[in-house]
């Protein structure tokens, strides 16, 4: 019985991580290389909207600052969304206005956005390995 | 549109829209799981956001 549902660990090869690395920097991309055109296509566009949703709300993409751990933490997760943050930042966009009233909005929305292509990304693993 | 309940409504909708798409795979699934997803989230926000305000916190 153990023998029958015993899964055959199969060792994560390159091309596997290139297509995660891939899937991270633009969201929904590791799902169209993998022929799921669908979900690609539909994540290419969610995921970067509630992205630009969080700067339109005056969120903020946190700095690399452990000193203060939730705010290293936030940072983390802004980048977990790969291209749109970098293009953020590049545009000084992101800066966060505090006195806005949807600031913390915003925050959550940048925050979560960059979590769930984090999410994307372990998705792609998997279908990659062949387990979905 | 940038009320506490329509952000609320536009996040909610973000979250369920992706774990429905990966999910599912039939389109079919995805909106319908999306759908009860979306339902769940926002019902689930209302409740909550109630017994915050009922509780002396």
């Amino acid at each position: 019985m153990a023998t029958a549902t015993a899964r055959v660990a199969t060792q994560a090869n390159p091309l596997t991580y290139a297509i995660c690395a891939v899937a991270w920097f633009v969201p929904g991309a590791g799902h169209l290389w993998l022929g799921r055109h669908q979900k690609g296509v539909s994540l290419l566009i969610l995921l970067p909207l509630m992205f630009a949703c969080g700067l339109w709300l005056r969120g903020r993409l946190f700095p690399f600052e452990f000193s203060q751990p939730l705010v290293g933490l936030a940072a983390v997760a802004d980048v977990g969304i790969g291209l749109p943050y970098f293009v953020a930042r590049a545009l000084s966009m992101g800066t966060g206005q505090v006195t806005a009233i949807s600031y913390e909005y915003g925050n959550a929305f940048l925050i979560v956005a960059g979590l769930l292509n984090m999410l994307v990304v372990i998705d792609v693993f998997d279908t990659a390995q062949g387990r979905k | 549109m940038t009320s506490h309940l329509g952000l609320m409504v536009l996040f909610a909708f973000f979250v369920s829209a992706t774990f429905a798409i990966l999910m599912r795979e039939r389109v079919a699934d995805q909106l319908i799981l999306g759908a009860r997803l979306l339902g769940g989230f926002v019902a689930g926000g209302i409740v909550l956001g109630w017994l915050l305000y009922v509780l002396p916190l």
